[in-house]
């Protein structure tokens, strides 16, 4: 049952048009957020095979501005920001002092001229305590900037492009994966980023919150829309093999571990020079202790976060980190941490939940390809 | 035949001495899609308020309680072969298992239909 609302409990924007929609309302990241309406498993197939409009404005929306952002920002994340060209995204991570993952988070150049400005998207669990680490490790010259006067929503879905192409005409042609732009929209200005977290292709639409409910009454006119819950959103991203923090991703958690090195880019890898770069540089060189992986589990049971992966002998050699039904693949799939050496897809594992032992075996992410719209394709 | 519910939305149907067992329909609404579901075998011999049976939703797993004790006669393996049934039927095709009844006493104090309804539609 859903736990009614304590009094820390914040509304969104959008609260009473998804109640108004047979929106499911639970406690998440300190608001009160639609887990279902129709039901996860429709909500996730509606997703894969047309468009899903997502609410996903208890995320972090940030600004940062002033001179010299890119080269401070390189000091705690370790992508080449100052490589990233006006109206691309990157996905990088916040970095501790010992290299382990404060938040995982998408990063815009958004500058205009000569006057550097980077917009960045956090979790909206982690987002507080983001803000107060990049305050603290940010020198007084960068200005950064909480944008709550902001909703956020995500159009996924083979069709997402299409549809928005009704709402924003022109818009989503002149953007391929993972590169975004401003546009103005019955007055207002938009932000328009081709990304998501769900495998597809899509778009995520930070919009003022006093235009949230137009936005998305816009999009939902369209029949190829439907609204889609956190439950979905959280069963799409797990068959695409994105990690979530705070499940898959923590402080004691490396970049390298989370086989994210994707995010270590180039050239940072050869200066280093960001926050734990010592231990991060050595782990790319030598092999993490620890390396997150995707499974698929024999018979129809979910192993989920926090059951034990043992290896043949009956040792635990990690634990699950999420772990669920996947409605595409019609079977358990999960993610979790082993030993290095258990690592390559095809390694048998036995997992336990409960007293109760299940077969398992490491399998090549992401579980259902991405479809991501990339230039030229 | 009388059916009782509990206030953990178990329903029992009892029919002579056996009772058949299963989760209401304001549970399965409240549980989502389910994707598995595993009946107690045949012989096992239950306490009332021992877990007797797993239902895993989309989201969460969750116990089913053994409102009685008894031994196991039967369980559904229909929805084992197709847990979706107990979204559909929870209240019919989607009975999880039978129970040979050893104390009729056990059954009071469980909620009746209406008493049932009235109660978890205000939860």
């Amino acid at each position: 049952m859903p736990e009614a609302p304590d009094a820390t409990t914040l509304t969104l924007p959008l609260d009473s048009w998804h109640r108004a929609r047979g929106g499911r309302m639970v406690p998440f990241a300190g608001y009160e957020m639609p887990v279902q309406y129709e039901g996860i498993i429709a909500e996730h197939l509606w997703t894969r095979e047309n468009a899903g409009l997502f609410d996903v404005s208890h995320m972090g929306q940030l600004m940062l501005t002033g001179t010299g952002v890119a080269e401070a920002l390189e000091r705690l994340l370790p992508g080449d920001i100052g490589g990233l060209k006006p109206g691309r995204i990157r996905y990088s991570l916040l970095l501790n002092d010992a290299g382990g993952i404060i938040d995982d988070l998408m990063v815009t150049n958004v500058s205009r001229g000569s006057d550097e400005a980077y917009y960045m998207v956090v979790n909206g669990a982690t987002k507080h305590g983001d803000i107060a680490s990049l305050r603290a490790r940010l020198p007084d010259t960068v200005k950064l900037e909480h944008l709550e006067e902001q909703a956020l929503l995500a159009l996924q879905g083979p069709l997402a492009r299409e549809v928005l192409e009704r709402v924003l005409p022109g818009v989503p042609d002149s953007l391929s994966f993972m590169q975004g732009t401003g546009v103005e929209w019955q007055g207002v200005m938009l932000g328009v980023g081709c990304s998501g977290y769900t495998g597809e292709d899509g778009f995520e639409l930070s919009v003022p919150n006093s235009h949230a409910e137009r936005l998305a009454e816009a999009l939902l006119a369209d029949d190829r829309v439907q609204p889609i819950g956190l439950g979905a959103r959280d069963s799409l991203r797990l068959e695409a093999g994105l990690p979530l923090y705070g499940h898959d991703l923590d402080e004691q958690t490396t970049p390298v571990m989370a086989d994210l090195g994707f995010a270590i880019s180039k050239r940072r890898r050869v200066e280093g020079g960001f926050a734990g770069a010592e231990r991060i540089l050595a782990e790319l060189a030598d092999g993490p202790v620890q390396k997150r992986v995707g499974f698929t589990v024999e018979g129809r049971q979910p192993v989920r976060e926090g059951g034990r992966i043992l290896d043949g002998e009956g040792n635990e050699v990690g634990r699950v980190t999420s772990g669920g039904f996947s409605p595409s693949l019609q079977r358990p799939i999960g993610m979790g941490y082993v030993a290095g050496a258990l690592a390559s897809p095809g390694t048998r594992l036995t997992l336990e939940q409960r007293g109760k032992l299940f077969a398992a075996e490491v399998a090549p992410t992401p579980f259902v390809p991405h479809r991501y719209h990339r230039k030229g394709a | 035949m009388s059916l009782y519910f509990t206030k953990e939305h178990e329903w029992i149907r009892v029919e002579g001495d056996t009772a058949t067992v299963g989760i209401s329909q304001h549970a399965q609404n409240a549980l989502g899609d389910i994707v598995f579901a595993e009946a107690p075998q045949p012989g096992r011999r239950l306490r009332k308020g021992e877990e007797a049976a797993v239902v895993e939703s989309v989201k969460a797993a969750s116990d089913v309680y053994s409102p009685v004790s008894g031994e196991v006669i039967e369980g559904n393996q229909a929805i084992a072969d197709e847990p979706a049934l107990i979204n559909t039927d929870p209240e019919g095709e989607g009975w999880f298992f039978k129970v040979r009844l050893e104390d009729q006493g056990e059954l009071d104090g469980l909620m009746d239909e209406d008493s049932y309804r009235e109660w978890s539609s205000k939860l």
